[in-house]
């Protein structure tokens, strides 16, 4: 039995911006940060001075890694001006600048400091596909990385296990990669935007320059049931399935709520806020679930009192095709089993009753780890305020958006339900 | 036989002797695999090994075309995936393990609920010597 969760004073968003995500050459962490930090302050309806901030939290999972360079919370800090000020890595694999907001939420509600600045930062393109998936694999399950899974492995696991329980294959999942990236193309921040239409006229273009033979692809589908166009990464997981290695930064401005209006005509206020663990596959309670993502929901909708109807639109971690699916259903969106379903029917488009990953999701916005949970944050902020540009929610008056994060392979989730009032 | 710490270097040490080991608690007879020191459903500490009997079904699996330094080392890649996937044992507890034995290439012909019987497949000798879990159709 979860207990019921509340805060001890209450907390807003008033200031939220990320970098763009991709593949820089010529930017490193500090770069991205900047650009984040410049979108967030400018983002402050009656403007801020950096120097009002008390603290900040930095999700980052692995540049030690992938840039052999070790500490970020600092190094962040005192480039945008911080320092001397407190500085705190969080580390939770992908959901590593989740843990940074929770933390700030937390610092800010026991009365401690009244204005925190909670982000991430994460950069991989300058690692080889080979050596990011062994970083990558430094978070799965010791089990599981002993045996050679990677992580499009460990979600090609949940697929075969999900297919085999409700009957499913992978033309399934095809419609969460076409809806990812027909969102992606309005969204100026995105790794990848661009529809699948336009990735399949691309791919004969060159095919065609290269003298190669073209083949006739009727459709969408047909694309990417062609294991040349859509060649399998982990079976059943196959390129188009999976996200790609980015570099990005993201970062929330949190304050007390009694005096968020000192800052914002319209600030965003934290309502509901879980974490949990999970346990490896050989301990799991389920192989199509993530019991983590579950408790995490469960204290989140108890402390805000809320049920999975309420929420009008999320952004969930859909590293994979697969996770998408799992996700909307353990967060109850959808019933168990019927995720796929309800993607093809349309009902998670930008346009339907519940809009998933509006921002082009992490498999086409880009998913620099220990940026993302925080970049999440920034589309719920986004669209609560009517900001989204040509990707807002048609919805009349949305107030209530979620963001579910994932670490590792499931080993720590976090839900998050935000309020515009 | 020898004591043993329940231990994830002991169950290494026991699968390099080609032995599938749980642990199980004295007092809820909970059984884990692998081996756990602590018994995480009444808490007890009080735990003993247990060989498994290495016999199971497949409970999922995918076939992997892009892995790690470690198995592009052994030879895997593009043009020849290997499989890994989760087991569940005839005892009720699941290991995850390498599948050997079944078309990696053609992926769609392995089925879940296969069964299966353990294999262990052994690199290097001596002190370097590593054992992987491996299993392959009965």
């Amino acid at each position: 039995m979860q207990k019921k969760r509340k805060l001890g004073r209450g907390v807003a968003i008033i200031g939220a911006g990320m970098s763009k995500f991709g593949m820089f050459k010529d930017k490193d962490s500090k770069d991205l940060f900047v650009d984040a930090f410049n979108e967030m302050i400018a983002s402050v309806d009656k403007g801020i001075s950096p120097d009002e901030i008390d603290a900040m939290y930095l999700g980052n999972f692995s540049n030690d890694f992938f840039t052999h360079q070790s500490h970020w919370g600092p190094i962040i800090s005192d480039i945008i001006g911080l320092a001397p000020k407190p500085a705190t890595r969080t580390e939770g694999a992908c959901a590593s600048s989740a843990l940074a907001f929770r933390e700030g939420v937390l610092a800010i509600a026991s009365g401690f400091y009244d204005m925190v600045l909670v982000g991430g930062v994460e950069e991989m393109s300058k690692c080889s596909t080979s050596e990011v998936a062994e970083g990558l694999a430094l978070a799965t399950v010791p089990y599981e990385g002993k045996v050679g899974f990677t992580f499009p492995g460990v979600f090609g696991v949940i697929a075969t296990s999900y297919f085999a329980k409700y009957n499913a294959s992978h033309k399934d999942l095809m419609s969460v990669t076409v809806k990812s990236h027909s969102n992606a193309p309005l969204n100026p921040k995105a790794q990848i935007p661009y529809s699948i239409a336009d990735m399949m006229k691309n791919k004969a273009n060159s095919l065609k320059k290269r003298g190669k033979p073209v083949p006739n692809w009727n459709n969408e589908i047909e694309f990417l049931s062609d294991p040349m166009a859509n060649p399998p990464v982990a079976w059943p997981m196959h390129l188009f399935d999976c996200c790609p290695i980015s570099d990005g930064a993201s970062c929330i401005l949190l304050v007390a709520e009694d005096i968020a209006k000192n800052f914002s005509d319209n600030p965003v206020h934290v309502i509901g806020m879980g974490q949990g663990s999970g346990r490896g596959f050989h301990a799991a309670e389920s192989l199509t679930s993530f019991e983590a993502t579950k408790y995490a929901a469960n204290e989140a909708y108890n402390m805000s009192g809320l049920t999975p109807k309420d929420i009008q639109f999320a952004e969930v971690h859909d590293c994979f095709s697969i996770a998408e699916i799992i996700h909307t259903e353990d967060l109850g969106f959808f019933k168990e089993g019927e995720g796929c379903k309800a993607v093809a029917e349309g009902l998670t488009r930008l346009d339907g009753p519940m809009p998933i990953n509006t921002s082009g999701g992490l498999k086409c916005k880009g998913h620099p780890v220990g940026a993302t949970g925080t970049s999440q944050m920034v589309e719920i902020w986004k669209q609560l305020r009517n900001e989204a540009g040509k990707r807002q929610v048609p919805k009349k008056d949305l107030r209530i958006g979620a963001a579910h994060n994932l670490g590792g392979t499931g080993g720590t989730c976090t839900f998050t339900i935000l309020e515009r009032r | 036989m020898e004591k043993r710490d329940i231990s994830d270097t002991s169950f290494e040490k026991y699968l390099s002797e080609e032995k599938l080991m749980g642990s199980k608690c004295n007092k809820c007879n909970t059984l884990f695999t692998p081996p756990r020191p602590l018994c995480v459903k009444c808490y007890s500490k009080d735990m003993q090994w247990i060989e498994m009997s290495g016999k199971g079904k497949l409970a999922a699996f995918t076939s992997i075309y892009i892995g790690p330094k470690s198995m592009i080392e052994e030879g895997y890649d593009r043009n020849n995936p290997y499989c890994v996937g989760v087991v569940e044992l005839d005892e009720g507890t699941r290991v995850d393990a390498r599948i050997e034995g079944i078309d990696t290439k053609n992926p769609e012909t392995i089925k879940v609920g296969t069964p299966l019987t353990v294999k262990y497949l052994h690199k290097q000798e001596g002190e370097e010597k590593k054992t992987c879990l491996a299993f392959e159709p009965l």
